[in-house]
């Protein structure tokens, strides 16, 4: 299984890499760890005629706080992600996300970047980035701009990136201390993409609901935001009749595709139960359960 | 189109230079090129492991890695495990609880338990299971690369063995 041929560019710097792909044109795609790219050139469902290695561009590397934000370059990987003591300090809900994403040799391997960059539904960074309102750096041949994960996703492998456009960077806010985090994911074995997951940040005041955030992964054509779920919770305790309502608004907004991982009433149901469960999950985790 | 690339790695010790096009995959190359045959090609979509390789510290998958990719890189395979004639303690340990049947998978299981090992030199039955989750056995189950890896850790804490890394 031979990917088709193709010219193969790996430069030394982000400069470089952008004015490479202005020159190459609508043909060139960038790697970035490959492992969502070369298995569909395997499969021929991608051609590109030049790929982009950005391995060498040390710029985009690196976890670091930057004020109230953590700046993670594009090429950081899963692996990276998962074993990184400033995120586990101040955004847990990456590092458990980053643990239930494919196997170790994936993970050392898949990047954050480009798991978001890829636009399928099925990867897990897309509804991160969702509920801890992430915005990321694109850096193309006219510039440098930043855009909110929110709007990002446009539908299956379609994002707001640019032909010749380069995600640089994702900035994540820290959420407040005392902030609850879960992401729950339903899959059928290791290395599965999930059947449904959910994404929650919640903080809790005088035992009711101040603030929550909830993204659903593999439930509709890109990652959806559950603001109904959300809205429906907003100063209330989280109690079973809340979490049945939230459970409720979160599979009113579902439009999964069926397949092996089941039909469409499955899937759905078990987004509501994965909504469900990352927010008591969550709930524990605000120590004021 | 398809211009070949000089390019140079160190595999198991030894400076390797091979000349690819861009689209070959380094499990064809370490197979058909450098006669590295214990990387095993099972499913070539990247789920089943049985190509695992080590990448500069990285436990791969090599049908999911561009040879081009691997210019200036630091690779060992299963091939590189044994010290001096002798087999490696992962090796060993493999033998002694019986952790394989067809042997088809176990080249890939053997690499990836060594790079665990070195990240996590006591591992939990959990950290084995979950460290070993990339690669697939068709044949045995996996109660016995358990055992395996756990026997393994022990010999190594006792003897220091796999501390270093495996030799040309
Ligand atoms: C067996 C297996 C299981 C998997 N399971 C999961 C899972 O459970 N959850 C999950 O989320 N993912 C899963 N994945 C996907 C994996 O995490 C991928 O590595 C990831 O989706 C893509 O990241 P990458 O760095 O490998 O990108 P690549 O494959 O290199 O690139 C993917 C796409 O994004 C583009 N791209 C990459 N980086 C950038 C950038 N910085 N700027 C602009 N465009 C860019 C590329 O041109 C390409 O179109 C799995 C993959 C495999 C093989
Ligand atoms: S052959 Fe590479 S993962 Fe199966
Ligand atoms: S021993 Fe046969 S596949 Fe593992």
């Amino acid at each position: 299984m031979f990917p088709a041929g193709f010219d193969y560019h790996a430069p030394n710097s982000l400069a470089e890499a952008v004015q490479l792909m202005g020159n190459l044109g609508p043909d060139a795609k960038v790697l970035a760890g490959g492992h969502s790219l070369l298995p569909m050139m395997k499969l021929r469902f991608a051609q590109p005629s030049h790929l982009v290695d950005l391995r060498r561009i040390a710029e985009l590397r690196g976890i670091r706080q930057v004020g109230d934000e953590i700046h993670i370059g594009a090429m950081t990987t899963e692996h990276e992600l998962l074993h990184s003591p400033l995120l586990a300090d101040k955004v847990p809900l990456l590092v458990e996300g980053a643990g239930w994403i494919a196997d170790p040799q994936v993970r050392y391997k898949g990047t954050i970047g480009g798991d978001i960059s890829h636009g399928d539904p099925g990867n897990d960074h897309p509804a991160l980035m969702l509920a801890l309102d992430a915005s990321f750096v694109l850096r193309g041949a006219q510039g440098e701009r930043t855009v909110k994960a929110d709007g990002f996703f446009l539908g299956v492998y379609s994002t707001q990136l640019e032909p010749g456009e380069i995600l640089t960077q994702v900035r994540v806010p820290i959420p407040a201390p005392g902030t609850g985090w879960s992401y729950q994911k339903l899959k059928r074995k290791t290395g599965d993409f999930a059947t449904a997951a959910a994404a929650v940040l919640l903080q809790m005041k005088g035992g009711n609901v101040a603030t929550v955030s909830i993204a659903l992964t593999n439930a509709g054509p890109t990652a959806l935001k559950a603001s109904g779920a959300e809205a429906s919770l907003l100063g209330k305790p989280l109690d079973e009749a809340a979490l049945d309502e939230a459970a409720r608004q979160a599979m009113a907004i579902c439009e999964p595709t069926p397949d092996l991982r089941g039909d469409v009433a499955y899937k759905v149901a078990m987004a509501g139960e994965m909504t469900r469960r990352a927010l008591q999950a969550a709930h524990a985790r605000t120590g004021q359960a | 189109m398809a211009n070949t690339h000089e390019v140079a790695f160190k595999l198991n010790g030894k400076d390797v230079q091979v000349s690819v096009v861009p689209r070959e995959l380094l499990i064809h190359t370490l197979r058909d090129r450098l006669a590295h045959t214990g990387p095993h090609v099972g499913c070539e979509t990247s789920h089943c492991g049985a190509c695992t390789v080590d990448l500069d510290g990285m436990s791969v998958k090599s049908c999911t890695v561009l040879t081009v990719q691997c210019d200036g890189a630091e690779l060992f395979t299963v091939e590189g495990l044994q010290q001096a004639g002798e087999l490696h303690a992962i090796q060993q340990a493999f033998h002694e609880e019986h952790a394989l049947q067809c042997g088809y998978c176990t080249p890939g299981m053997l690499i990836r338990a060594w790079r665990l090992l070195q990240e996590t030199p006591e591992p939990t039955e959990q950290d084995i299971r979950y460290g070993l989750a990339g690669n697939l056995c068709r044949c045995t189950g996996y109660q016995n690369i358990v055992k395996a890896v756990q026997s393994a850790a022990r010999k190594v804490a006792d003897h220091k063995v796999a501390a270093q890394a495996p030799s040309a």
